[in-house]
């Protein structure tokens, strides 16, 4: 049975409503797709001409600088990857910084021994731990803010149990470039901690707009039950956005012990999972699920990232840091949403 | 295409009273549809005025402006005792003596009769509420309409006729003089009809105004001094008693003869093979058992009151609940699902009835929502998406089932009922079905999409397709249905139509669902 040769009798419609409702529709996909951008050049300037009118000099544009920003931002972009996943089926991912810690531990260990092993090690305990959160909320149906509240305490202890809760230390560690070399093709000279988090940004731009799982992850978090219904495996989605969460915090556990070489189990990663949820939500991927880009995810990434280090130019104090970048999270989201006023739902 | 209002009556010619509710020039747009237009009511004061029309004629968008819940477009009037007012809200139309027993009831069923009899006013002596005088206050009012219960009942523990009841004593008790009633009958059994059919007549002596909405005919009749029939978001006009005849109504509300609006060119009967089997299916909770045989090119219809558990005896064969009893074959062979997905693959579809919560990916366009369920299926490497093949299907789709939308990248939120309808089926249809589950395909979707839908069905039918439609619309599942199977209380209680002998009508259903002889009430 073939049911493009099922025809409906014509009947002339109203186009012309519809025909409007499309324009208000691209018109409004418009506004999400520059989404926060004009922010974080708005927060650029504010932060240059500040510091001009402060300090006397403006360090913030210049290229060291720039750099400095985007290599803060690099780890916080891999582990708000993850979380952009997370958050477009509707759930939360608390776990991160604490499965950042375990694999950077894990990491190093494994590296004074086997080498490059430990990088692979690395990842794999943070692809377990993420695929353990995934089946709980998966098959066992308890909610993702719980599971994932018990892993970040639970982690954490492994971590630090792991790491016989001190610092560990490999002064040769084999995958050091990592954290601290460049990529230098001619003239122009990358981090390398920038071109992972570029290439995980991409793969996630892939896997979200070009696959079918990209497809369902939207679906997942648009309707859940009509997702069931459809014919969708729900729990394969969830077992994968959990899994990639995990697995891109051990990647950031990777890219933070490449970087210090060393790992501490009780302090690294603590609150990670806050600011890569706040780049995420200031990148105007709903909370509830279903909208959202990862280029919004970088651009909340990068907001963070300005005002962390503007902030230190300028020479406020670590106290009021906390309080300006509370505020301008609630802003810019506030901003979002005020924006966006009409449109289906936040 | 459906022409303004072809008989518009006046008042009742008795001289008597002034209307206690005009209602004109009452228009609603919504985006992308407009609900009402230009459509007038006017109620007397010790009347039961019913009100008719298909679903999605625009009888609860009507209702809801009289309730507050929606705000009518500027330049209507609404007149209470002649008086111009202004309903901004629930609160002010209870002000105005308006009260509105929906078919949802809004009782909170964790409290007692008394406690929602004065909700929102209760008496309070200092700060604290007065209880004494609130089970006192309530004991008339239910002696007056002749309840069982006392004011200290959990209304929770009540029966749902019960609880109409309880809505009835609160809207009395807040000196309401226009009662609405929206469809009140359809959870009731025919004993508890017959009570409150006294009770409606009471409140009638005692001068109350009733709108009555109904699709029974039979309770019309037998019920109301006038009638009044909205169509298409049209008024259409209003018959006095003397003038009421099923034919005209039917008329008036459908706009052309039934014969013609419900598509039955299939062969039908249980000439096919048997498709789908089903046999003493039971989840243990709501479906006790139910069997059935569909056929290849036939239309099974599905009956039942509100709640006897006709969805849930379609999400047990379709594998979103698991059975504990029963056998499904599904072409002679056992089969048994862990989910949709195994369903989808096995060549059996469900259309819910719920288009917006289990259907829809309202943030999704209308392309990806009718490639959903196939994309997986069409791509060629690694889960890639197909986006040109995709693009095509949904274009196709669009022109066969004649979706009104510029195009595939429009999000399916814009669309009309009747449209995002049509989109759930594609989606479906995709999928190149053998069995079709269709769970009140035509909810809340306009007449011109209605009888497209009857005709996708009927052409589903012709092409060997296996249907099962689940109604509670008696007219539509005896215009398109070849054979009536209806269920009780959980379970399959008989069938009508094809080799049962007994002809597939309204009351031969409603007889079978209720587990009483219509005759009565119905003559």
């Amino acid at each position: 049975m073939s049911k493009s040769t099922i025809t409906g009798p014509a009947i002339s419609g109203t186009v012309a409503v519809d025909a409007k409702a499309t324009r208000q529709a691209s018109m409004r996909s418009l506004v999400r797709a520059v989404g926060m951008l004009p922010v974080l050049v708005i927060l650029g300037v504010l932060i240059q001409v500040g510091g001009v009118y402060l300090t006397g000099e403006g360090r913030f544009m210049t290229w060291q600088n720039l750099s400095i920003v985007a290599q803060q931002a690099s780890i916080n972009a891999v582990l708000a990857s993850g979380m952009t996943f997370v958050i477009l089926t509707g759930g939360i991912d608390l776990s991160v910084g604490s499965i950042l810690a375990a694999s950077a531990v894990v990491g190093l260990l494994g590296s004074i021994d086997y080498g490059y092993l430990g990088l692979v090690l690395a990842l794999i305990t943070g692809l377990l731990t993420g695929l353990a959160n995934g089946a709980l909320i998966a098959f066992v149906r308890l909610p993702p803010f719980i599971v994932t509240l018990g892993t970040l305490t639970a982690i954490r202890g492994m971590a630090r149990l792991l790491a016989s809760d001190t610092t560990v230390f490999n002064a040769t560690l084999p995958f050091d470039w990592i954290g601290n070399d460049n990529l230098t093709i001619g003239p122009v000279s990358v981090p390398w901690l920038i071109i992972i988090a570029f290439l995980v940004i991409f793969a996630s731009w892939l896997i979200l707009r070009r696959t079918v799982l990209g497809v369902h992850i939207y679906a997942v978090g648009g309707n859940e039950s009509a997702a069931r219904l459809s014919g969708i495996k729900v729990w394969g989605v969830l077992l994968f956005v959990y899994g990639a969460s995990g697995m891109l915090a051990g990647l950031g556990g990777v890219m933070q012990a490449a970087r210090l070489y060393a790992a501490n189990g009780s302090q690294l990663g603590q609150s990670y999972e806050l600011d890569a949820i706040a780049a995420v939500i200031v990148g105007g991927t709903s909370f509830v699920g279903g909208i959202g880009s990862i280029w919004g995810t970088l651009i909340g990434a990068l907001i963070i990232a300005v005002l962390n280090n503007g902030l230190i130019l300028l020479g406020v104090s670590d106290v009021w840091q906390y309080i300006i970048k509370g505020g301008v999270i609630i802003g810019a989201v506030a901003l979002d949403r005020y924006r966006l006023r009409g449109s289906a739902r936040t | 295409m459906l022409s303004s209002p072809e008989k518009t009556l006046g008042p009742v010619a008795n001289g008597g009273p002034a209307p206690i509710l005009e209602m004109r020039g009452i228009s609603k747009t919504f985006p992308g549809v407009k609900a009402l237009n230009d459509v007038q009511l006017t109620i007397y004061p010790g009347e039961v005025h019913a009100l008719m029309g298909e679903n999605g004629a625009g009888k609860s968008t009507l209702m809801k402006i009289l309730s507050g819940a929606y705000t009518a477009d500027p330049g209507g009037e609404i007149r209470v005792n002649g008086q111009p007012v202004h309903i901004t809200g629930p609160i002010s139309a209870k002000s105005h003596g308006i009260a509105i027993i929906y078919q949802e009831l809004s009782l909170s069923p964790n409290l007692t009769v008394a406690e929602n009899i004065y909700l929102g006013r209760e008496p309070k002596r200092g700060i604290a509420v007065d209880r004494a005088a609130m089970f006192s206050g309530c004991d008339d009012v239910l002696k007056r309409l002749g309840a069982t219960f006392g004011p200290r009942t959990l209304v929770g523990d009540l029966s749902i006729a019960e609880q109409q009841m309880v809505e009835v004593a609160r809207a009395i008790h807040a000196h309401s003089k226009i009662l609405v009633m929206d469809e009140p009958t359809t959870a009731l059994s025919n004993r508890e009809t017959r009570r409150l059919f006294d009770l409606i007549l009471r409140l009638k002596a005692e001068g109350l105004a009733i709108v009555y909405i109904s699709h029974r005919m039979a309770e019309v009749y037998e019920l109301s001094e006038r009638v009044s029939v909205l169509r298409d978001g049209s008024y259409v006009g209003t018959l006095p008693r003397e003038d009421i005849r099923p034919e005209s109504i039917v008329r008036m509300m459908v706009g052309r003869d039934l014969s013609s609006f419900y598509k039955k060119e299939h062969g039908g009967g249980s000439a096919g093979a048997a498709v789908l089997e089903v046999a003493g299916l039971s989840d243990g909770k709501r479906v006790k058992s139910g069997s059935f045989t569909v056929h290849a090119g036939e239309v099974l219809g599905l009956a039942g009151l509100v709640g006897a558990g006709r969805t849930e005896l379609a999400r047990l064969i379709y594998g979103a609940e698991q059975h504990t009893a029963g056998t499904i074959k599904l072409n002679g062979k056992p089969v048994s699902f862990n989910n949709p997905a195994e369903a989808i693959d096995a060549g059996i579809v469900y259309l819910t009835e719920d288009r917006k919560a289990q259907g829809l990916f309202l943030d999704m366009t209308v392309g990806e929502n009718i490639n959903l369920g196939v994309i997986g299926r069409d791509s060629k490497l690694a889960g890639w998406l197909d986006r040109r093949h995709a693009r095509q299907r949904s274009v196709a789709a669009i022109k066969s089932l004649t979706i009104r939308v510029p195009g595939p990248d429009m999000p399916v939120g814009a669309l009309s009922g009747g449209n995002q309808q049509k989109v759930l089926f594609s989606r479906l249809l995709e999928t190149e079905p053998k069995v079709l589950i269709l769970d009140e395909p035509t909810r809340g979707v306009d007449i011109g999409a209605k009888s497209e839908i009857y005709r996708i069905i009927d052409d589903l039918a012709k092409r060997g397709a296996a249907v099962l439609v689940i109604s509670s619309e008696l007219p539509e599942v005896v215009g398109i249905a070849d054979r009536v199977v209806v269920m009780r209380e959980g379970e399959t209680v008989g069938e009508v139509g094809g080799g049962s002998g007994v002809k597939v009508t309204e009351e031969s259903i409603m007889a079978l669902a209720t587990g009483v002889d219509m005759g009565r009430v119905a003559a």
